[in-house]
């Protein structure tokens, strides 16, 4: 079917307003992502946080643009100036160690931010299909696939993490770390999607894709996914801050990456053991690390907003 | 209904054994001499060091380790601990604490992330459901050390609402301060769930339907948008309470309670096979019993999921 | 040595702190005077009973199968040695009536009359010289087994039900003797390791590892005193018979999973007397608790050790020079006042303050102070010898809170010599020791001891001597084990000491081990004690400690 070969909904004998049944299949399909943008251009916090994530993807891509400082050189850390406040050339004062607290920040943004964002993609991949698939097609695919996740859900994070590391310890780096925590989070949000498509797989107009002969798959993928993807969205947006925080978690248990990559997870652990005497060096790395998470979690709210048409309809 | 839960539970049998062997699995691929750890800093003479490895079966091969530790589970015996106490009683004395614990957190969780995921669905876009996101992304983003810590020195001890450590006497009562905390750095998720799924249902045919009706929104709300929206809420409280049952040890450190969270992480960090399987195998079990009963639940939720 | 979990592992820190694991529990009615003061009524003022903090038991309490602290507390409140240690370590006579050095080969022990166990049997040459055999025993394979590898008779290839250097004279009296000459061998006697044992424990250790009885200053309040992982309840024992007679009515021990835990008890008045403060409360705490805190010199001494076998860091030339450089480059005043905030003190030899014989001023002291311009031009020295390439690390178990410091040592050697190092962290404190053990570690680790008995020698021998149990990092030098031999077979104290520091002068010029500082004993107490001082062991005077 192409637009060259129009598709009639009704009869063209029995209309004589053939231009207005007239549907364009292709044309329809490319304004659903048009009417997202349409949509989002309208909206300002669309580009507030925009501006912030690109902002932060800038900083991670070069941080020298945004400090002077290099807390890779040998002489980086004076002890002397530990916890020490702000002074000219260094915004943010110093941490423990006595280093520049900004460019730590800054240039710990690359580690934190594709930790984040490559642990969220290995959990989409893995929790998304394993939840949709148990979910709707159920009987013996759901109880295999749901025991899968049981096993990985009942083994202690800590446990696991600790063997994957230490068996990968010549390779510990960003995409291993990411291994280690998406391989075993996936399995809570494998049970929301399943959840969710549970319910949404009674809804008649699925049912009425499967009576006019659409296959389950593609009822599956063009009908019950998109209308289950809701918690799924909500989940992975906050899951970028958790992974972030859990690769701190590791790093703190010396099963992370080593000391000298930065990250603000790092930063956030080490800081945490003087909080009670000097608590700026544990705000600033976790402000970086709320902005951060607010900023895709306000876009991930707003990209499903716009893609959803049940949503937009109320507007 | 009754079949499909004699079907459920012979299920958990493959997940049983399955999830012990890679434990074991992955128990003894561990690195680290736990024998040797031991002595501390001083290395224990040869003789001495092989006289433990053989009294924990430790020179066997894996696969005789793993018969060995399943021939005792079955005759009841979850084997000792290099203190020389039954597995048995070590966990008879801590589960009961951190269940207490940990049912509570959740409790607080799901109240938590219900009650302000509908406050946020409803005024979805608001001011309050934007300082509803930004308040649960400041909490969930301070560690665990630091949030315990601030709630035992300004509430506990600062204001004196509640015991500073629990000790002895773990009750309800004196352990709510911990529970509270865990429950406010975790509930965001469950809100963001519960948001999402009240803003889809209130656009929902069945929502329209009852306004359609003529029902006021007081009685819409609660029976129609709330009791819907739950599914993925629940789902995420009990996943919460797998992960709490053995992931509280930095809690109970702080707050001294004596419960599993400190014994695992300590049996993990010793190389302790038999207490770590021997615990891990029972909370699987308890998993498992969890995600049934929450499976049942989404049927009484929502009357279309029929279990057959 | 009996492992302290605060400088060796175990600390459990899963977020981010240093939450140091020792035990568990304790509140406000974790304490229950009354429940202990009903099972002696005649001996216990309810009031006096003081509470303090301790860990679970990692083993059985028996003496000779205890080596850690949490075990450790509890023991040496229950029985008593032959000889025991005052506040600054030096030995005087318990159950002792004399130890007569006949050589420094041979003793001869004799007891007092009177003593008894808490089960009313009494205390004699038996009951040490069985105790003994039974932990030098292989077949037992008991920690503490190596306290007895001197006693003539000792084997470490195959058991022996009964050392021949040990003879039994009379019901009072006993003989030792040694296969090789240890002057010090008295001094040694006050360790747990060499405490008597009733007639009960032979038929059935296991009962009385769960129940011991005693002959010390405390006794287990009744049959469940110990509450596993909450807390043991310790009453005076109206039999002891020493001169250490207790100033209060007994000891509950809370077992606290984390010091954070127990100071902040403290703080709400909830325990008594704390001997570890938190790291997160090392910069406040003697501003909290003003005269009542507690920071002292402790018989612990921190190092990291270069296994000679690295490239770079050999017994050569080259080595020497790295090694001095090291040291010289290491800020030890900056890092024990900035990261521990004064409760360390950076070490000037290889022992501790509190033992006897030890100096400051040994020849060479001078490598362990920091140097910048010195230690970069020893480094660049080296370099001419064999240029330096790759990264120094230094390896440390991360279960241990030890990241602040190790990390300040390495800026301190990065900064100052110009050359890429890094803190390497092992997850687990086993895993640590595995690879330290066989030999298979690639880079400088850190290593740490406490003193079994107060002495100079046991911060030497069992490390830097060849082959010796703990000489991590296989350091062999035949001078320093000559002097290290003659110290020790000399009876005469101070020509004893002065020969050890000869052999420590030695150590300085080879540096196996790199000191860093000795540790504190940080602790406090409550408005409600008085008398509270802490020993040379880092433990406090219980038994002085009374209650307002």
């Amino acid at each position: 079917m192409s637009d060259k070969n129009p598709h009639y909904v009704a009869p063209i004998e029995e209309s004589d307003q053939t231009e207005i049944d007239q549907v364009k299949l292709s044309e329809r399909k490319s304004t659903l992502w048009l009417d997202a943008w349409r949509d989002l251009r309208r909206r300002p916090l669309f580009y507030v946080a925009l501006v912030i994530v690109i902002f932060i993807v800038a900083m991670s891509v070069f941080p020298s643009w945004f400090t002077d400082i290099d807390p890779y050189a040998t002489d980086s850390a004076d002890l002397s100036k530990s916890n020490g406040p702000a002074e000219p050339g260094h915004p943010l004062g110093f941490t423990r160690q006595g280093q520049d607290i900004w460019a730590r920040i800054v240039y710990g943004a690359s580690t934190s931010l594709s930790v984040g964002l490559i642990t969220v993609a290995i959990t989409a991949i893995l929790g998304v299909p394993m939840g949709a698939i148990a979910g709707f097609f159920g009987g013996w695919v759901d109880s295999l696939l749901s025991r899968i996740g049981d096993i990985f859900f009942s083994l202690p994070y800590f446990l696991a993490a600790v063997v994957v590391m230490t068996v990968l310890s010549d390779y510990r780096n960003v995409w291993v770390i990411s291994v280690a925590i998406g391989g075993f989070a996936w399995a809570t949000l494998a049970r929301i999607v399943r959840a969710e498509v549970l319910q949404v797989k009674q809804q008649e107009y699925v049912q009425a894709s499967t009576s006019l002969g659409r296959s389950r798959m593609g009822t599956l993928i063009n009908h019950v996914l998109p209308n289950s993807i809701t918690p799924a969205i909500a989940y992975l947006t906050l899951a970028l801050g958790a992974a972030i925080v859990a690769e701190a978690t590791l790093s703190f248990l010396g099963i992370g990456l080593p000391n000298s990559i930065m990250s603000w997870g790092n930063e956030i652990s080490q800081a945490s053991i003087t909080v009670r005497t000097d608590p700026l060096p544990l705000i600033y790395p976790s402000l970086a690390l709320i902005i951060t998470v607010l900023a895709f979690t306000i876009l991930g709210e707003l990209l499903r907003d716009a893609l959803d048409p049940k949503a937009r309809a109320r507007r | 209904m009754l079949r499909y839960i004699l079907r459920r539970l012979l299920q958990a049998i493959p997940v049983f054994f399955g999830t012990t062997f890679l434990l074991y699995f992955m128990v003894f691929s561990m690195p680290g001499d736990p024998i040797l750890a031991l002595f501390g800093d001083r290395t224990p003479n040869e003789a001495v060091y092989n006289s433990l490895v053989e009294q924990y079966n430790l020179d066997e091969p894996f696969i005789v380790q793993y018969l060995l530790y399943m021939r005792d589970l079955f005759t009841g015996n979850l084997g000792v601990t290099f203190s020389g106490r039954s597995v048995n009683e070590v966990f008879a004395d801590a589960f009961p604490v951190t269940l207490m614990l940990v049912t509570m957190a959740v409790i607080f969780e799901f109240v938590l992330a219900a009650v302000l995921g509908l406050i946020s669905g409803l005024r979805a876009g608001k001011l309050s459901d934007q300082f509803n996101l930004v308040v649960a992304l400041v909490l969930n983003s301070i560690p665990a050390f630091v949030a315990m810590f601030f709630a035992q020195y300004f509430i506990a001890l600062g204001l004196g609402w509640a015991p500073v450590t629990v000790g002895a006497n773990a009750t309800w009562s004196t352990m709510w301060l911990p529970a509270l905390t865990i429950a406010l750095t975790l509930y965001v998720v469950g809100m963001r769930l519960m948001r999402g799924s009240v803003i889809e249902s209130r656009g929902a045919d069945y929502v329209r339907t009852a306004y359609a009706k003529g029902l006021t929104s007081r009685r819409v709300t609660p029976v129609h948008v709330a009791r819907n929206s739950l599914i993925p809420v629940i789902t995420n409280t009990a996943a919460s309470f797998g992960a709490l049952i053995a992931g509280t040890t930095v809690t109970e450190g702080i707050f001294n309670i004596p419960g599993i969270g400190k014994v695992l992480y300590d049996a993990i960090i010793g190389g302790q096979g038999p207490t770590i399987v021997s615990f891990v195998t029972i909370l699987t079990v308890m998993y498992i019993i969890v995600n049934i009963l929450v499976d049942l639940l989404y049927a009484v939720l929502d009357p279309r999921i029929r279990y057959v | 040595m009996k492992i302290n979990k605060k400088i060796l592992g175990g600390v459990a820190a899963l977020s981010a702190a240093s939450l140091v694991l020792v035990g568990c529990s304790s509140d406000d009615g974790g304490a229950d005077p009354e429940a202990s003061g009903t099972d002696t009524p005649a001996e216990s003022n309810a009031d006096a009973i003081i509470r303090t903090n301790g860990s679970e038991p990692q083993n059985p309490l028996i003496p000779g199968n205890t080596n850690e602290t949490g075990g450790g507390k509890i023991i040496d409140a229950i029985f008593a040695g032959l000889v025991s240690y005052d506040a600054e370590g030096a030995a005087s006579n318990e159950v002792a009536a004399d130890i007569v050095v006949e050589d420094p080969q041979n003793l001869t022990v004799t007891l007092q009359d009177g003593w008894t166990f808490t089960d009313g049997t009494p205390v004699t040459a038996n009951s040490f010289v069985d105790a003994w055999n039974y932990t030098a025993n292989l077949d037992n394979a008991y920690y503490n087994s190596y306290f007895f590898e001197d006693i003539e008779g000792f084997s470490w290839d195959e058991p022996v039900e009964a050392m021949s250097g040990l003879e039994v004279v009379d019901d009072l009296t006993f003989t030792i003797a040694l296969n090789k000459p240890a002057a010090d061998f008295a001094q040694r006697l006050g360790y747990s390791a060499f405490y008597p044992l009733p007639e009960a424990f032979f038929e059935d250790p296991e009962t009385f590892g769960q129940n011991p009885i005693g002959n010390g200053q405390y006794m287990l309040a009744g049959e469940d005193a110990w509450q596993n992982d909450v807390q043991i309840e310790l009453v005076t024992n109206p039999d002891y018979a020493g001169t250490r007679t207790p100033q209060n009515g007994g000891l509950t021990i809370t077992f606290y999973a984390t010091q954070d835990a127990a100071y902040a008890d403290l703080l709400g008045g909830n325990v008594d007397v704390i001997d570890g403060i938190p790291d997160s409360a090392l910069a406040v705490y003697e501003e909290e608790l003003g005269d009542r805190a507690v920071n002292q010199p402790a018989a612990i001494f921190q190092s990291f050790t270069i296994p000679e076998r690295l490239e770079h860091f050999g017994m050569d030339e080259e080595g020497q020079l790295r090694r001095q450089a090291m040291s010289l480059a290491i800020n030890r005043e900056e890092i024990t006042d900035v990261i521990f905030q004064g409760t360390r003190t950076p070490a000037s030899d290889f022992t501790s303050p509190v033992v006897d014989g030890w100096t400051d001023s040994l020849e060479g002291a001078d490598v362990l102070s920091y140097d910048a311009e010195l230690a970069a031009d020893l480094w660049a020295q080296a370099d001419e010898i064999n240029p330096w390439t790759g990264t120094f690390q230094l390896a440390y178990n991360a279960d241990g809170g030890h990241q602040a410091w190790v990390d300040a040592t390495v800026n301190s050697i990065r900064s100052t010599l110009g050359i890429e190092a890094e803190g390497y962290p092992y997850a687990t404190f086993a895993e640590l020791r595995e690879d330290v053990t066989t030999d298979v570690i690639e880079s400088a680790f850190r290593t740490g001891w406490q003193a079994d008995y107060p002495g100079l020698y046991n911060f030497l021998g069992p490390l830097y001597a060849t082959n010796a149990g703990s000489n991590d990092g296989d350091y062999s030098n035949p001078e320093f084990d000559a002097l290290l031999e003659e110290g020790i077979s000399t009876e005469d104290g101070p020509t004893r000491n002065d020969l050890l520091q000869q052999a420590q002068e030695i150590l300085l010029q080879d540096l196996p081990a790199i000191p860093l500082w000795y540790s504190n004993v940080n602790g406090g107490y409550s408005e409600a004690v008085s008398n509270v001082v802490f020993g040379w062991n880092s433990v406090p005077i219980y038994y002085e400690i009374t209650k307002n």
